[in-house]
Order: structure tokens, then sequence, then C-alpha cells
């Protein structure tokens, strides 16, 4: 059978490897890095997972093929939260002409949501299209 | 299929193409529809990839939930977050990394014909993924006897109590959902740690094994991601 048999110390060093990782992810969670915080758990997440799926789950003496459906895991994954994303994030930027800012005020990421005043040009109530609910956090 | 027969087949006829004439002179794990056991094992792990590949999706569904109330409620997710307890989860991280490490050994003992070391680093694997499950019953517990858990008996003591509800919501589904995975590879490992009892499988085949493991380090990745996302990532925020 073709299976590659990776040396047991390779097992133990992915593992000593993954140990540390976790240590110094707990580690860095308790320091203030301020927006950092989020990509450097991240980041040290996805090496830890990477390390797992190339040395316990074979990835890396696997044929192309495998590699490649792998990836493609990633891959939508990329373009689910990429698309999602840059539809949420963005809908506060612009004020259409004529409209109001309220439009995009349930969206808009950590400000809280200006005073909505009915101008008289638009219909006063719940904006079109957005649920009311509790405000945004400050 | 016989028992045992494993041992017996004929090396040669196990690799090669076993022809028409004799079928049933090749390997007994091999399925006809296969030239060879190679063949078969590349095929059985490319439909295990693709079966995985559909999990990390439906994880991603629940990701992009936690992703987006979370740009949405960046302090109801820290106030939450330091509601987990750190060192349970860091506990159960250690233990699911530790049986990855053990489930990859296992396939190892199978890779090389070590029948009883393969059901000793399954039986161990098993035995820290149970470890994995108590731990989170005593979480879940907690959060049961402090009325956490979302619905109409939620209390919350904080200026963002609806949101840290949504917060507790994710946090019930993505860990729900991996306890099952957990639940569920579990019973998968001790098929086939029966089977390796029963001396089912061999350096030829060991495809059972191997996808088993590729499961139970699937479900050890899903758990890397939730700890720092769930308990980790915004409690110096809200320390500081």
């Amino acid at each position: 059978m073709a299976g590659h048999v990776s040396p047991k110390t390779t097992y133990y060093t992915i593992f000593g490897a993954l140990m540390v990782l976790t240590a110094i992810t707990v580690s860095i969670a308790f320091i203030n890095l301020g927006p950092l915080n989020f990509p450097v758990a991240l980041g040290i997440a996805i090496l830890k997972a990477t390390l797992v799926i190339l040395f316990f789950m074979h990835v890396k003496y696997s044929s192309q093929m495998t590699k490649l459906i792998c990836g493609s895991a990633f891959f939508f994954l990329f373009v689910l939260f990429a698309l999602t994303l840059s539809d949420y994030l963005s809908r506060g930027w612009f004020v259409a002409p004529g409209g109001t800012a309220a439009a995009g005020t349930r969206v808009t990421i950590g400000v809280p949501a200006p005073d909505v005043e009915p101008t008289g040009q638009t219909e006063p109530g719940p904006e079109a299209g957005t649920v009311p609910r509790e405000t945004p956090e400050p | 299929m016989p028992d045992g027969v494993a041992a017996h087949a004929d090396p040669a006829s196990a690799t090669g193409f076993g022809g028409a004439g004799h079928a049933h002179a090749h390997h007994p794990a091999l399925q006809h529809h296969f030239e060879t056991l190679d063949q078969q094992h590349e095929a059985s792990t490319l439909g295990m990839w693709i079966f995985l590949v559909t999990e990390v999706m439906f994880f991603g569904g629940l990701l992009m939930a936690y992703l987006l109330y979370r740009v949405w409620y960046p302090a109801a997710w820290a106030e939450g977050s330091l509601e987990l307890d750190i060192i349970l989860g860091g506990i159960n991280t250690v233990v699911l990394i530790a049986s990855s490490l053990t489930m990859a050994l296992a396939v190892r003992a199978a890779q090389t014909g070590a029948q009883k070391a393969t059901v000793r680093w399954l039986l161990m694997t098993m035995a820290l993924g149970l470890t994995f499950l108590v731990i989170k019953f005593f979480e879940y517990e907690h959060k049961w006897e402090l009325n956490h858990i979302p619905g109409p008996n939620f209390q919350f003591e904080g200026p963002h109590a609806a949101q840290v509800q949504i917060f507790l919501s994710l946090y019930f589904g993505l860990t729900g959902l991996h306890a099952l995975h957990m639940v569920i590879g579990f019973g998968l490992l001790s098929v086939i740690a029966w089977m390796a009892h029963r001396r089912r499988f061999s350096p030829e085949w060991y495809t059972p094994v191997e996808l088993a493991g590729l499961y139970w380090h699937f479900v050890d990745i899903v758990w890397i991601f939730l700890f720092p996302l769930l308990y980790l990532v915004d409690r110096a925020h809200q320390a500081g």
C-alpha cells in the first residue's frame, strides 16, 4: 500500500508545536493588543490547523487531487466570509442622494446609530428593509 | 466478508489486477469496481475529503453568523467571552489535541501492522474524547445554573444582556454542533476499534482507520478555531 508512514517523532514534534502554540495564544489573550488581538488569535489558529492538516491528516504526502479538494474547502469558506462581509461592512459608507443616513445605520460598525429624524420627505416609522431591534453597540 | 481472511490473501494478487477468471483471488477488502487496493484507498480518501469540505461549509455558516454579530456587537462579545471558563476551555484544547496525536498514532500502527497498538491507541483516543465531553458537560451545567441558556429564562447582569444572549446562542450552537460531532466520532471509533480488535486491518488495507482519523482530526481543527474565537479573543479588551 502506497500510504506514507511518518516516523513517530514527527507526530510527537507536531504535538509539541501545537501545545506551544496553544500556550502562546492563551498568553496573548491576556495582553491588550487593541485591534490586533483578533488577527493574531486567528493567525495562530490557522497555523495550528495547517500543522494538523499537513501532518496528522497526511495531506503533505497526499495526491494533488486530495490537496486540491482540501484547498477548495478554505477557498469557499473565504468566498462565504469575504462576499458577506463586503456587503455588511460597507453598508453605512454612502448616503444615496435624497436618501437618509438611517438606511445604513443598522449595520454601521461600532458607531452608535444617529437619531433618525423624519425629514418629511421620507416615510416616518421603521426603515424599509430593516428590522427594528436593539440599538447597535456604542 | 469472512473473518480473518485478510492475513491469508496473496500479496501478489492484492496489488495487481485480479482478473475475471478468479474473482476472489485478490484481497477480500478489494471491491470489484477497483483495480487495486491503492486505487480504492485513493478513491475512499478523496470521498472522505469531499465530505469534510461540506462539513467545513456546515460550520462555516455558523462561523459567518459569529463573525457578523461580532462586528456588530464587539462590547457584548467581550462581555460574553469573559463568562466562559478559560481554564476548562484550555484543558479541553489540550485534551483534544492529545486525542489527535493518539489518533495519528493509531493510524500509524495500522499502517505498520501493529494490531494491538492500533486498538490501544484507538481506545486512548476514545478515552480522551470522552474526557472532553465530560468537561463540556460540566461547562454547560454551570451555564444552566446561572440561567445563561438563551431562551425565556435567560438572565444576564450587564449593559448588553440582549446581545450577550446572541453570543451565548452562537456559543451553544457552535460548541453543541462540535460536541455532536465528537459523539458521532466516538461511535465511529468504537466500531473501528472493534474491527481492529478482530484483526480486520493490515498494512495492505487500513482505509477505515485512516478515514476515521481524518474525521477525528477535522473535529479537532474545528475546536482549534472555536477555542480562540469563543474563549480568548476579546478577553484583554474587557479586562483592560
